[in-house]
Order: C-alpha cells, then sequence, then structure tokens
C-alpha cells in the first residue's frame, strides 16, 4: 500500500491504491487503465500460447479476473497486475490440460513493465488507426458493410436500415452486432495486426 | 495479489457471450430503447462480471471508434472507398437531405431565439464566485474570470470570455445547454466539467456525463467531438488533443472550488503560473534550473508565502521579496 498524503484528498475520485472499487469506479478504471492493454495482451496471449482459438477465451478470463480482483483492492500497477494475471491463467491450464509446457509461458518479469507507465496522449487525428477500422469495415461481408455504414455513419436508426435494404428487423441486427465487434476488434487489435490492410 | 484462482473457466464461452454483448449493444445504439429494455439489460449485465466485462469492453471500443471518425473522416466509410457503384444515390440522397434538414434548423434557430436577456459575471483575482441559475444549474467561476449567461425557452447559453468555470448542469433535453468558448462551442449531455480559457487554448475536461465539442462560427470548422467522463481535450487553433485524466488528477484539477491548488510532480513554472492566475502579487522563477524543479503538496491559492517557504525548505531554495512580488533562486 502506497501511502503519499495527497492520495488521501479531494472530494471524488482520489483515494488508496489497495481499497476496494464500487461498480462505476470499477468500469472506469477498466475502460481507462486495462482496456488500452488489450493490443499488448493480444500479443502476449498469442505468442505463448498454441491454439489460437482459445485466445478469445483467454483475454476474457484475463479481464474477469482482473476486474474481480479490482473489486476487492484496486491494483497499484495495473499493467503488471494484468500481464502476471496472464501468465497465471496460461500456467494454470498448462497444467491442468498438460498441453504446453510450462517453459513455454514468457517470464513476466521479462517483459519489462515499467510501474505507473503514463498512457501516451491520444492524439486523435491518428490515421493509422483510421486505417485499421477502414480496413477492418472493409473486411466485412458486403452486407453486413453496407447495414454498418447506413447505421454508423449515415446515423440511420435499425429499422430504417431493414427498410433502406430490404430486408428482416432481426437480420439487420445480426450484421449491426457483427460489425461492431468487428471494428471493436480492430479498434483495440496491435497496431501491427493489419490483416488485409488496404 | 495474481490470483488466477483454482476454478478455470470453461472455454468457448467468451464467444458467446460476447456475442451476446454485442446484440445487447447494437439493440440500445441503433434501435428503439424502452425502459423495459433496460431494466433487461440491466439483469443480464447483473448476471456475471463476464457479461460487464464484455459489455464494457465493446461500449469502450465503439464510443473509441466513433470519436476517431467523427473528427477526422474523409474517406471512411464513403463512396470512394466503397467498391459498389450503388453506394452513390444513397449518400446523394442524405446529403439532400441534410441541406434541407440545415436550412430549416438555421431558420428555426433564429425564428425561435430572439435574444433573451444576458446576465453577466465576473471575479476579481483571487476570488471564486458560485452560481445558481433557475433551472438547477450550478456554475462555479475561478479567479479572474468572466462568463455570460442567457436562459431562453428553447435554448441555454453561456459565454466563458474569460478565465474558467466548473458546470453542474441539470440536464434538459429540450433545453440543451451551450457553452460557448472563443471559437469552440460545448454542448452538455447530463453532466459536470470543466472549461479553462487560455490565451491560445481552451482546455475542457469531463467529470462526469458526456459532453459535445464543436466549431462555434462556420469560418472553424471541424467535426464534432464527444467526449466522456475522464477525458481532457486541449484546443488550440492547429489542433484538438484528447487525454484521458485520473479521477485523481481531475479531483486535484478541481482544487480550487475549494480554494486549493494541488501539485503532484508539478514543476515550479507551473505552479508559480497558478499561483499568479490567484495573486495580484506575483512568484517570479528566473532561473531555468530552478523552475524545472518538482514539488508536491496542496497549498491555498492565496498562500504565496507559504509556497515560497515550502520551495525554500524542501528544495534548499532562497527567497528574496521584491515589493508585492516573491522571487525564489538559488
Amino acid at each position: 500500500m502506497t501511502g503519499r498524503s495527497e492520495d488521501q484528498r479531494g472530494e471524488s475520485g482520489a483515494r488508496l491504491f489497495g481499497e476496494p472499487m464500487n461498480a462505476s469506479e470499477l468500469k472506469l478504471w477498466f475502460a481507462q487503465e486495462v482496456l488500452p492493454l488489450e493490443a499488448a495482451l493480444m500479443q502476449f496471449l498469442q505468442h505463448n500460447w498454441r491454439n489460437q482459438s482459445d485466445i478469445a477465451d483467454l483475454r476474457q478470463e484475463v479481464y474477469v479476473r482482473v476486474c474481480e480482483a479490482a473489486r476487492e483492492a484496486q491494483p497499484d500497477n495495473t499493467k503488471a497486475f494484468v500481464f502476471r494475471t496472464a501468465r497465471n491463467i496460461l500456467i494454470n491450464r498448462v497444467r491442468r490440460e498438460h498441453v504446453v509446457p510450462i517453459e513455454a509461458v514468457a517470464d513476466v518479469d521479462a517483459l519489462n513493465l515499467a510501474a505507473d507507465e503514463p498512457s501516451p496522449d491520444r492524439t486523435v487525428i491518428a490515421r493509422d488507426e483510421l486505417r485499421r477500422l477502414q480496413s477492418a469495415l472493409d473486411r466485412l461481408p458486403e452486407r453486413c458493410r453496407e447495414a454498418v455504414i447506413l447505421g454508423r455513419i449515415e446515423g440511420l436508426s435499425g429499422r430504417e436500415i431493414a427498410e433502406r435494404m430490404g430486408i428482416t428487423e432481426s437480420t439487420v441486427s445480426i450484421h449491426l452486432a457483427n460489425g461492431v465487434r468487428a471494428l471493436v476488434d480492430a479498434f483495440f487489435a496491435p497496431l501491427a495486426d493489419r490483416r488485409g490492410k488496404p | 495479489m495474481s490470483n488466477a484462482g483454482e476454478n478455470i473457466m470453461p472455454l468457448g464461452d467468451a464467444k458467446e457471450i460476447e456475442a451476446a454483448a454485442a446484440d445487447w449493444f447494437q439493440r440500445r445504439r441503433f434501435w428503439n430503447w424502452s425502459e423495459e429494455d433496460q431494466t433487461k439489460l440491466d439483469s443480464w449485465l447483473e448476471e456475471s462480471l463476464a457479461h460487464r466485462v464484455a459489455f464494457w469492453r465493446l461500449e469502450t471500443g465503439f464510443e473509441g471508434t466513433e470519436r476517431l471518425t467523427a473528427l477526422r473522416h474523409p474517406h471512411f466509410g464513403t463512396v470512394a472507398e466503397m467498391p459498389k457503384g450503388r453506394w452513390r444515390p444513397i449518400l446523394f440522397r442524405t446529403a439532400a437531405a441534410l441541406i434541407v434538414m440545415g436550412a430549416v434548423g438555421a431558420f428555426a434557430f433564429r425564428y425561435e431565439e430572439p435574444a433573451p436577456v444576458e446576465k453577466a459575471y465576473t471575479t476579481v483575482v483571487g476570488a471564486t464566485k458560485e452560481i445558481k441559475l433557475a433551472d438547477g444549474t450550478t456554475i462555479e467561476l475561478n479567479t479572474n474570470s468572466k462568463l455570460r449567461v442567457s436562459i431562453g425557452r428553447h435554448r441555454r447559453y453561456v459565454w466563458l470570455d474569460r478565465g474558467e468555470a466548473y458546470f453542474q448542469v441539470a440536464h434538459d433535453e429540450s433545453r440543451p445547454f451551450v457553452v460557448t468558448v472563443g471559437k469552440r462551442r460545448i454542448t452538455d449531455l447530463g453532466t459536470k466539467f470543466l472549461v479553462r480559457r487560455g490565451h491560445e487554448q481552451v482546455e475542457i475536461a469531463v467529470s462526469q456525463g458526456r459532453v459535445r465539442l464543436e466549431a462555434a462560427d462556420e469560418a472553424h470548422t471541424f467535426a464534432p467531438v464527444e467526449l466522456i467522463k475522464g477525458e481532457v481535450v486541449v484546443a488550440n487553433d492547429k489542433q484538438i488533443v484528447v487525454k484521458t485524466k485520473t479521477p485523481k488528477k481531475l479531483a486535484d484539477e478541481l482544487g480550487w472550488r475549494h480554494g486549493v491548488l494541488v501539485f503532484d510532480h508539478t514543476t515550479l513554472a507551473d505552479a508559480a503560473r497558478e499561483f499568479n492566475r490567484y495573486n495580484e502579487g506575483k512568484l517570479i522563477i528566473e532561473d531555468p534550473e530552478v523552475a524545472a524543479l518538482t514539488i508536491d503538496g496542496t497549498f491555498r491559492s492565496n498562500n504565496v508565502g507559504l509556497f515560497a517557504r515550502a520551495a525554500k525548505d524542501l528544495l534548499g531554495l532562497r527567497i528574496e521579496v521584491r515589493g508585492a512580488n516573491t522571487v525564489i533562486m538559488r
């Protein structure tokens, strides 16, 4: 527990590390401190786990575990905590399932996790990110892409999209759900990961 | 603290949960959304942390993509990028509709708003002022600031002409709350936010809810940006940068509401600049090496002397009083 006195000040938000978080604090912490690590986390998981179809499950397990723990006590170094949790999850699975030798799991301490590393300022005019989204959009199946563009860029409602495209509302729902997932995956993906870039 | 836990989660679950979360998300985002729907979503979220995590991830990521494309989208998802020619008519139709709506909007706007009465509030250096508006909105005005308020039947307008103000807006869908700061306009979407107007730049920090930032006049137009809780935007003539700040950092920046300045690894140069906003007697630091030293602590914004002594004791510096001003040196 770090005890810098100014951490205890302030009418809201300021608190000591190691204190429990309520639901909205947890959500904010997850969105602002954990999710920005997703690109690095995915690389870590992909690198250290043979079966790539498990990656989505592993990522989810990491997220659930760190949130469970943070609900009890906010970790003081989120990045180190996330990667340590990821490593432990991999090791646990290895032990249970005997799938890969333990040595295959990289040493987290070798990952060079700087404490309290400030997140880089995100200049929103970020061409790379935009290009990544564009290519994610391009990779969607045609009808799905059409629905997403009408909804996201033209600002139509689900019902209007159904009318415009002449398809049922439930089909529009499926297209939109798939499109949302693809765009969000692209948003969090590692920069190097640009399959099918234009 | 690293507890991967004894029970391993079943594989294959994540994709199902993600699909369900995406379905909830698109329903809320693109379709009519009733209170009953919200109740159902809430209980789905309540079911497990895995559900919440999946939903939060989509929410955060999708807001991210929206903000990104809202700012700069010369080609994103437009005709040029689409291989299919049949996009053109749709886009043209939409463009035409937008132009018509724009014209109607502008007309309605002029028609409905015959310039309601304006009221001005100012603070002198070192003072703060709390303004309670009839609609329930509270505005706290920081040192050396000027603000004008005009409450119309259809819109609530505020102009921050100088300085800094913290807004706790009573949200009213039918009566948007619009803050104009020079060339920028901020529209409240249910919120608490801080606006600081400097010489060359504007800083807006959202401590609760959401706001929309857009150009205030046609000559300096840019695509609107939506800011969420915890985000800070710094806008100057050339660019707009969005940063995230921790709740602690935001609370620190609002220290002035309680008459204090909070420094956390703050350089003496920045600390002096802050103090000088509140006091007629100025803190002067000429030596660039002294100016680059950092200091931590909470100080009353009107107590320059205490700060100078802290700098002296903690950093081994000297103080010299010159008239009303205080000089810190080696």
